[in-house]
């Protein structure tokens, strides 16, 4: 149903997607993984007819978003990352409108307008309430109602529960998953690995404008190998410290950040832990907080991209240590 | 595309601009203020030296001119809002006409011409302005008056869709009116104007509206005014139409190929 062929666009001399290929089949949620800068937004973009790619092409339901924009948009919904919703208009006019331009007739519009505003938990507000009054995770429910309308064969959103408190977030999820099992076809963008495990049958890895790895959540886990051992510190010396007390009984050290953490293989799982935990008392190295755990796509983003998630390499290139530009914050909304 | 669904769009969109004056009904203030700021200078600041009741009677028809052109930087203002704040990324995702964004732009904003025009009929009548023709001639220039204001909210729309932001579209909305208002035959005799200004004032399209007004609601200039001359001064109705039309043929097509090109930026 969505399918990109060799996708390429450049913003200057910034390569913002290299080579994106990419297919979602009916009834499927496709996660599309990536920290900011990726080329997530890029994508979704070009999918939505909202940008033009440089080279390649993509088509929405068989349709080409480069020579039949018009086929692919009647076959779409979308729901973006900042809510595009008219701030003076009530959220039945909202999503009255979208039905209208959709070519439905005013009163079925307004019927499907209604349905969606129960079905999204928002016909609970006064009649005539703005959704300039809504709280933010009001707005992002309109807005996916709105990509909702006109029941599309093929829903992209980006990154819709950044910005929403847990039970928002839940509900999104419930909604999504719901899309999937009706045949819709679901391209998701996300920086929450734990979203993209929760809801995508596959997920690609995207970095530095191209797919780094493809597979089912579990493929993608297995990939990352076995378990790990989570530790924390209280010192920041004992990160280093532990580290090579970790390496010298042969456990693979995978994160080391600046939040006093760190993660290790554990191949041996209980064995490992126990191991590791004496080869740290025999340091004196005081631990606060020790745990053993599967892997998450942490360790699988880890894995591919040679550093963790939301840390974002420099313009361009996508591996190597020696380009590393760690960048906190990111780091810090990486993690839901 | 056919037409019929741009019209159709077009509407849906108008009605959604409508919506929107009605519940911020503060962003009308300009519209309704600036007209009656421009009657009081032009009637009581220069029309004493200009010649009095005689210019007022002379000046409606320039105002009426200035303002409609001024209002297109209402469609520039607007639209750039639209543009930047997310909400055509909406509407260029969904299955609609491309011309309908901007039409139902430049088709809404007429309210706030016709408002803007009501005013500064007001403020004519309250200085001792007078329509002096059949209810039927006045009514046709009024009509006249909304197709110009109907043309001129393209040229706004090529500003809003040219402009990378919402200050350049603002600023530069604003920027183009002065000379294109105040080098015509608007607020003094085309014909008084110096050298090559005089060929630009006569051609001018402010200055056929206005001229065309004024021929319409029965105004004549004041008596030591140079009678202007030429063909555009001689045929004012036929050439404040065509100009409506080239203007219309000319930015029309600028504006939805530039809304187009978005997808390129």
């Amino acid at each position: 149903m969505i399918s990109l062929q060799s996708i390429t666009k450049s913003f200057g001399t910034f390569q913002a997607l290299d080579g994106v290929n990419l297919e979602v089949p009916a009834g499927t949620v496709q996660g599309l993984l990536g920290p900011n800068g990726a080329g997530k937004t890029t994508t979704v973009r070009v999918l939505t007819t909202l940008l033009e790619p440089d080279g390649g092409d993509a088509s929405i339901a068989g349709h080409s978003v480069r020579t039949q924009g018009d086929a692919a948009r009647r076959s779409l919904g979308v729901s973006g990352q900042y809510a595009a919703v008219d701030d003076k208009l009530t959220g039945l006019e909202n999503l009255t409108l979208v039905g209208q331009l959709y070519g439905m007739r005013r009163r079925a519009a307004k019927a499907r307008a209604q349905e969606l505003l129960e079905h999204f938990r928002l016909d609970g507000v006064p009649m005539g309430q703005r959704a300039g009054s809504y709280s933010g995770g009001m707005r992002r429910r309109l807005d996916l109602a709105g990509a909702l309308v006109a029941r599309p064969p093929v829903v992209i959103l980006d990154e819709p529960t950044t910005g929403l408190d847990p039970r928002g977030r839940r509900d999104t999820w419930d909604a999504i998953s719901a899309l999937a099992e009706d045949g819709t076809a679901v391209l998701l963008t996300t920086q929450y690995l734990e979203e993209a495990d929760e809801l995508a049958d596959s997920i690609a890895v995207i970095d530095g404008g191209r797919i780094v790895a493809e597979g089912t959540p579990a493929a993608l886990k297995a990939q990352a190998g076995g378990s790990h051992i989570d530790l924390a510190f209280e010192l920041s010396d004992a990160v280093p410290a532990a580290r090579a007390a970790l390496s010298r009984i042969g456990l693979e050290v995978t994160a080391d950040d600046l939040s006093l953490r760190l993660s290790a293989t554990a191949p041996r799982r209980q064995e490992s832990l126990q191991a590791a935990l004496n080869a740290l008392a025999e340091a004196q190295i005081e631990v606060v907080e020790a745990s053993l755990r599967q892997p998450t796509l942490d360790d699988v983003f880890l894995k591919i991209t040679q550093r963790p998630a939301g840390v974002r390499a420099v313009e361009g290139s996508a591996t190597g240590p020696s380009t590393q530009h760690f960048d906190a914050p990111a780091r810090e909304e990486a993690r839901p | 595309m056919s037409v019929l669904t741009a019209v159709r769009d077009g509407g849906i969109i108008a009605q959604r601009n409508f919506t929107n004056v009605r519940r911020t009904p503060g962003a009308l203030v300009t519209g309704v203020a600036q007209p009656i700021i421009f009657v009081l200078i032009m009637a009581f600041v220069f029309g004493g030296a200009l010649g009095g009741a005689e210019y007022r009677e002379f000046l409606i028809g320039g105002l009426l001119a200035q303002t409609l052109t001024f209002n297109s930087s209402f469609t520039a203002v607007y639209l750039a809002k639209d543009l930047h704040h997310g909400i055509v990324d909406r509407f260029r995702v969904l299955p609609m006409s491309r011309v309908g964004v901007v039409l139902g732009r430049t088709w809404s904003d007429l309210i706030t011409s016709v408002i803007s025009t009501v005013v500064l009929v007001l403020c004519g009548l309250a200085i001792g302005w007078r329509a002096t023709t059949d209810p039927l001639t006045v009514t046709l220039t009024f009509l006249l008056l909304l197709l110009y204001a109907f043309a001129i909210a393209w040229v706004g729309a090529v500003v809003a869709l040219t402009a990378r932001s919402v200050e350049v579209a603002q600023s530069l909305g604003l920027l183009w009116l002065f000379p294109v208002c105040f080098i015509s035959g608007a607020f003094v005799s085309a014909d008084s104007l110096p050298g090559p200004l005089q060929g630009i004032a006569a051609w001018n399209p402010v200055t056929a509206i206005a001229t065309a007004s004024r021929q319409g609601f029965g105004n004549s200039a004041p008596a030591q005014f140079q009678e202007a001359g030429g063909w555009p001064a001689e045929n004012a109705m036929l050439y404040a139409i065509l100009c409506c039309l080239a203007i219309i043929a000319a930015f029309a097509p600028i504006a939805v190929s530039q809304y187009r090109r978005i997808s390129k930026r």
